[in-house]
Formats: structure tokens, C-alpha cells, sequence
């Protein structure tokens, strides 16, 4: 088996991995980086994408393709099809030079990944890939996520049913003059 | 004589066996070479079937609307004197009865001028079709092509059902970037209606796709098509355990498969649901700015998402890869007097190399039920296509899935026979519950019932011009 430079055997969950998570981060940059505001919410979207592929290789496979649903695929229509409807433009306005608040920014983003990276690489370091186990290889899958819903987490389901419910019913309360 | 109809009995059954391995070797490769030919399941018989799909379109179209059709590209008839001409040649006719339309068609749009409008947004104007393409064509990744999960393109996933919805919810991309990058209103309309229709008609495919989920008990589409092969309504007893238990054969499956039907011509853009690209108010909708080999992609991934949804349909609600819905497994273990006939028959039936032929001979049978939409529906209007959506077509399959809720219920605590007396009695009482909500709808809003238009150079009605004809005529 390869070894990197830090120790960490390079398999191809490792490289598929870090290509995946790469594309990913590339991709939250632009959506802060680019000035349309379509480009941006399409970076997003690549981004949703990308992160529901990181799922799959945790073996989460419910997970990812629920984010594929719910993000990709309803959420980010509805905000490309606002951004449309309002045809906003490239913001010229808005940008502003020699702001001292850019570098405060980067000096503090550079802190803040920092302090992710010492947390995250030891472990990174430490950890094998386990030989993965039939609990371990259903324990992403839709019987396991479903019984536990309905099992331990039977209360929180139905509250944040309800919750959305409320949010149906005030919505269409604002939208409505007359019901 | 008997002897010998055993040693022909014997062959035959060797034969069976060598197909069956045919099919299994598969299994047996590299795994490379099976992901290979995964690979290419997935994308080359939609574009090798596209050709046929074409033509049968344009055929069958030109039958029902009373026309001939393209029916000569690609007919011969050789001279009859020439010398450059074999001999055996002079005079004879080649008929392709208009097959290589689709090939002149080919051929003209990869040589088309290909236009690209100046005001554009470059980058997304040109992924635009690529992003329509992709969805297209991975949207049958976890269909099983036979009964060998090694013929089954992306993989036999737990979560098969859920894939097929994702994917088909990213195909609205391709047709909004194309609408908005082009700057063109006409584009830029027919997106907006295009991601207003598809999240409309997205929630209630979810719904009959739970439907059907629910009453097979999995989201792997080769469970959901095993629980299909099991006897008809779940009895077992004489004339049901003959029959396979099609989703489209129970009462709710039907319901669910309609649902599904017109949410999938819906997800598709085909007529009546053609809105995004109305022509006779859109000019041609999202690919107005599109020329050439840049329409002819939306082109080719609107013909490959027909084939993937028809592929779904088939195997969803008719029986995947069997031809009949009829159980010869069955048969031969019931009455082993006939037990090589029916075993035969079982072979014939799709338990062999023949499955992808039937699943695909089925696929095809849905494109020939899109066409006839084409052919026979005028286009919906906006306002009916968003009340067909929201108003009929979701509350309908949210009390489908309810009888499903009950059925599963009845049938576990008692018997299958109380679970279909069940579905009855609230099929019923949900059909009351509906006429009882819409008459107290209508009781409250008169208002709405009675506009009137109030028009400003009115126009004689007819009875008033037949008046004052009968009036003028005896002066």
C-alpha cells in the first residue's frame, strides 16, 4: 500500500474522497466569490451535489440521495427560479475597494481552518479503513434510518411535522387576501 | 418413441441452461469488465434506440393525423440499363420504408450554421445542454434489464426508488440554464414555466411512487419487481395464484400508475404538457437561441428521457421483464403433469436472455402511448395544467396512498380478503369525504362562479342576428 508524506495510506476512498471534497470546496468558494448572483446559486447547487456524493462514501446512502431530493433538486429550482423572476444582474454597486475588513476576513478564515485542520488530520492519520461489517454496511440504509424515526426519535419526527404543517398553513394564510 | 421425446426433452432443457449461462457469465468476469458493461447498459440502447423511436413517431403520427409520413428516404431502385449497375441489380427496388429519415435529420443538423447570439452568457449557455443531457440518461441507472442484478446499470441500491426521483428532479436544470442564458424572453419564459410545471408534478409522482413502495415493502427496484411476480392480490388460493400480482393489476397500483403516467409526460415536456416550448406563443420555448448540434442534444435527451421513463413505468407497475402476468414457475410446481411445458413457457416468459427484449419490447409500448397523447390531446393551458397538478392529481395520490396505509394495516392484523374489503370502504368513504369538501367549496364561493366579462364593441349574438333577418325578410 502507498504512503503519503504524512503517513496516511492512499486508497482509493481516500482519493475519491479528496476529489469530491476538492470540487466541493471550489465550488462553496465561487458561491461567495462570484458577483452574479446565478453563477453563484449554480455553484451551490454543484456544491449540494457534490456534498450528497461525500454521503455515499460514508456509506450514508439515504442521506445523500434525500439531499439530492431536498437540495438540489426543490430547494436551489426555487432560488434560481426567484433569482430569474427578479433578473438581478451583476451587483456594481456593491463592490467596494480597499476594504480593511477583506483582510480581517481572510486573516480570520485562515484561523478558522487552521484550528478544523488540527482537529481534523490527527484523526485523519490515526484512522484505517475498517473491513466494513453487514451492521456497518446497513446502518445508512432506509430500514435503519426508518426505524430509528420511528423508534427513538418518534417525538422530534412528529414535532417537526407539525412544525411544517404550521409553516403550510402560515404561508398560505400571508399569501391569500381572501380564504 | 419415449425415449426419444426424452432425449429431445433433455436437449431442449440443455439449451435452456446454456442461455441461462449466457446471461450469467456476466457475473463471472472482472469486475472491470462488469462495470463496463454496466457502463454501457446505461446509455447505449437509448441512443441506439433513438433512431427507431424517431421514426415510429413520425409514422404513427402521420397515421392518426391521416397522412403518409416520411416513407421514401432511403428507398433504391436501380437502373435498368445503366453499365455501372451489377447485372443482377438492373431494375430492383430496396425498400427502408423511411427509416433513414431519422439519419437525413441526423445529418442535416450537424451541418447546420450553428448560431450562437451575442448577448449571451457564454459558459452557461454552452453546459446548458450538456446539464439536459446528463439526468436524461443516468435516469434508469437502477433499473434491473433482467433478472441478474449484474444487468442492472448503477447498481441494485437499497435506495432505488429515491435515485429515480432524484434524478429526474435535477432534469429541469438543463431546460432553466438554457432559458436564461440565451437572454431571450421567449427562453427565458418557457424555463420559468418549465421549473414551475416540474416541481408541481414532482410531488405527486413522489406520492404514487410511495404508493408502490409501500405495497411491495422495498425501494430496490428487483424486490419491488419479485413482490410483483407473487400471486395476484396476495391470495393463494385456486384462479389468483396463477396470475402475478402487477402493480397495475391491484386497485391502487392502477390508480398510482395513471398518476404516474401523466406526472412522467409532464417531467418530460411532451405534449399536452409541452408548455416550456409552446410554439405558438414561445416561439420554441427554452432552445429558441439553440441551432444545430446544440438543439439536436435537448432533442436526443428528450427521446432518452422517454425511453428511461418508460423503462420505470414498466418496471414500477408492469411486471419488469415478464411478457404475460402469468406464473409458470408456479404452474410447474402446482401440476407437474405439464411440468416441462410450463417450465418451457417460464423460459419463454422472461426467466432467461429473453427479459431484456420484453423489457425493453415494454418500454417501447409506453413511447407508443406518449405518441398517442401527442397525437389525440390539445395542449393544456397554463391555469390547467397548475389546477390538474395541485388540484386533482395530488390529492388523488395522497388518498391512494392512505388505502395503500390501510390496506397494509388490514391485511397484516387479519386476512388479504378483509385488507381488499378495507380498501373498498375507504376508497368510498374518501370519495364521499372529497364530493362532501368540494360542495362546501362551491356553497362558499359564489362569487367566483358568476364574472362577467363585460366587452366593449359587443358583437350581435347569433339569435339577435336571426331575429332581425326573420324580421327584415318580409319587407
Amino acid at each position: 500500500m502507498n504512503h503519503a508524506a504524512g503517513g496516511v495510506p492512499v486508497t482509493p476512498e481516500l482519493l475519491l474522497f479528496g476529489a469530491v471534497a476538492g470540487a466541493a470546496a471550489l465550488c462553496a468558494v465561487g458561491v461567495v466569490a462570484f458577483n452574479n448572483a446565478i453563477r453563484s446559486a449554480l455553484c451551490l447547487v454543484v456544491n449540494f451535489f457534490l456534498l450528497a456524493f461525500l454521503y455515499f462514501t460514508l456509506n450514508a446512502e439515504m442521506l445523500g440521495i434525500t439531499q439530492i431530493v431536498v437540495y438540489t433538486g426543490a430547494i436551489m429550482v426555487l432560488f434560481l427560479f426567484v433569482i430569474m423572476l427578479l433578473n438581478l444582474g451583476a451587483p456594481n454597486l456593491l463592490v467596494e475597494k480597499r476594504d480593511p475588513k477583506k483582510y480581517l476576513g481572510i486573516l480570520l478564515g485562515c484561523g478558522m481552518f487552521v484550528l478544523l485542520g488540527s482537529q481534523v488530520l490527527p484523526e485523519l492519520i490515526k484512522v484505517h479503513a475498517a473491513p466494513l461489517t453487514p451492521e456497518l454496511a446497513k446502518f445508512g440504509g432506509p430500514e435503519a434510518i426508518g426505524r430509528t424515526l420511528f423508534t427513538s426519535y418518534m417525538y422530534p419526527f412528529e414535532a417537526v411535522s407539525v412544525l411544517l404543517l404550521i409553516g403550510i398553513v402560515g404561508s398560505i394564510l400571508l399569501a391569500k387576501r381572501r380564504i | 418413441m419415449p425415449e426419444e421425446a426424452h432425449r429431445a426433452r433433455g436437449r431442449e432443457i440443455v439449451k435452456v441452461n446454456s442461455l441461462l449461462q449466457m446471461a450469467e457469465f456476466v457475473q463471472h468476469l472482472h469486475p472491470v469488465w462488469q462495470a463496463l458493461i454496466r457502463a454501457v447498459l446505461l446509455v447505449i440502447p437509448s441512443l441506439l434506440l433513438l433512431i427507431p423511436i424517431i421514426w415510429w413517431e413520425r409514422r404513427l403520427l402521420g397515421w392518426m393525423q391521416d397522412r403518409i409520413g416520411p416513407n421514401r428516404v432511403g428507398n433504391i431502385t436501380f437502373s435498368q440499363t445503366s453499365k455501372m449497375v451489377p447485372g443482377f441489380l438492373h431494375g430492383k427496388k430496396f425498400r427502408l420504408f423511411g427509416l433513414a429519415q431519422p439519419l437525413a435529420d441526423f445529418g442535416k443538423l450537424l451541418f447546420k450554421e450553428d448560431i450562437t447570439p451575442s448577448a449571451i452568457d457564454r459558459i452557461i449557455y454552452f453546459t446548458a445542454p450538456a446539464i439536459a443531457l446528463f439526468p436524461a440518461f443516468a435516469l434508469a441507472g437502477t433499473i434491473p434489464w433482467g433478472p441478474y442484478t449484474s444487468l442492472t446499470p448503477c447498481g441494485d441500491v437499497n435506495i432505488g426508488v429515491l435515485y429515480i426521483m432524484a434524478v429526474s428532479s435535477l432534469g429541469v436544470y438543463g431546460i432553466v440554464l438554457a432559458g436564461y442564458s440565451a437572454n431571450n424572453k421567449f427562453s427565458l419564459m418557457g424555463g420559468l414555466r418549465s421549473s414551475a410545471q416540474m416541481i408541481s408534478y414532482e410531488l405527486a409522482m413522489g406520492m404514487s411512487l410511495a404508493c408502490i413502495v409501500m405495497a411491495s415493502g422495498s425501494l430496490k427496484p428487483t424486490e419491488i419487481v419479485a413482490a410483483e411476480h407473487g400471486p395476484l392480490w396476495g391470495f393463494d388460493f385456486a384462479p389468483f395464484c396463477w396470475f402475478e400480482n402487477w402493480n397495475i393489476l391491484t386497485p391502487f397500483g392502477l390508480v398510482a400508475c395513471l398518476v404516474f403516467l401523466v406526472c412522467m409526460v409532464a417531467e418530460t415536456n411532451r405534449a399536452p404538457f409541452d408548455l416550456p416550448e409552446a410554439e405558438n406563443e414561445l416561439v420554441a420555448g427554452y432552445h429558441t437561441e439553440y441551432s444545430s448540434m446544440k438543439f439536436a442534444v435537448f432533442f436526443m435527451g428528450e427521446y432518452a428521457a422517454m425511453f428511461a421513463y418508460g423503462l420505470i413505468l414498466c418496471t414500477l407497475f408492469i411486471g419488469g421483464w415478464h411478457l404475460l402476468p402469468i406464473r409458470f414457475g408456479y404452474m410447474s410446481h402446482a401440476y407437474p403433469a405439464f411440468g416441462d411445458v410450463w417450465n418451457m413457457l417460464d423460459t419463454l416468459n422472461g426467466s432467461s436472455i429473453l427479459a431484456p427484449v420484453w423489457f425493453v419490447g415494454k418500454g417501447l409500448m409506453v413511447i407508443t402511448a406518449y405518441i398517442w397523447l401527442r397525437a389525440s390531446m390539445p395542449r393544456l393551458r397554463y391555469d390547467q395544467l397548475m389546477s390538474l397538478g395541485w388540484k386533482s392529481l395530488l390529492p388523488l395520490a395522497t388518498a391512494n396512498l392512505i388505502v395503500v396505509a390501510i390496506w397494509i394495516l388490514a391485511t397484516k392484523l387479519a386476512s388479504p380478503l378483509i385488507g381488499w374489503c378495507a380498501v373498498l370502504v375507504s376508497a368510498v368513504i374518501l370519495y364521499l369525504l372529497y364530493k362532501t369538501i368540494n360542495k362546501l367549496n362551491t356553497d362558499k364561493r359564489v362569487d367566483l362562479a358568476s364574472r362577467e366579462i363585460i366587452m366593449v364593441d359587443e358583437p350581435p349574438r347569433r339569435r339577435e342576428v336571426e331575429m332581425v333577418d326573420t324580421a327584415a325578410a318580409p319587407s
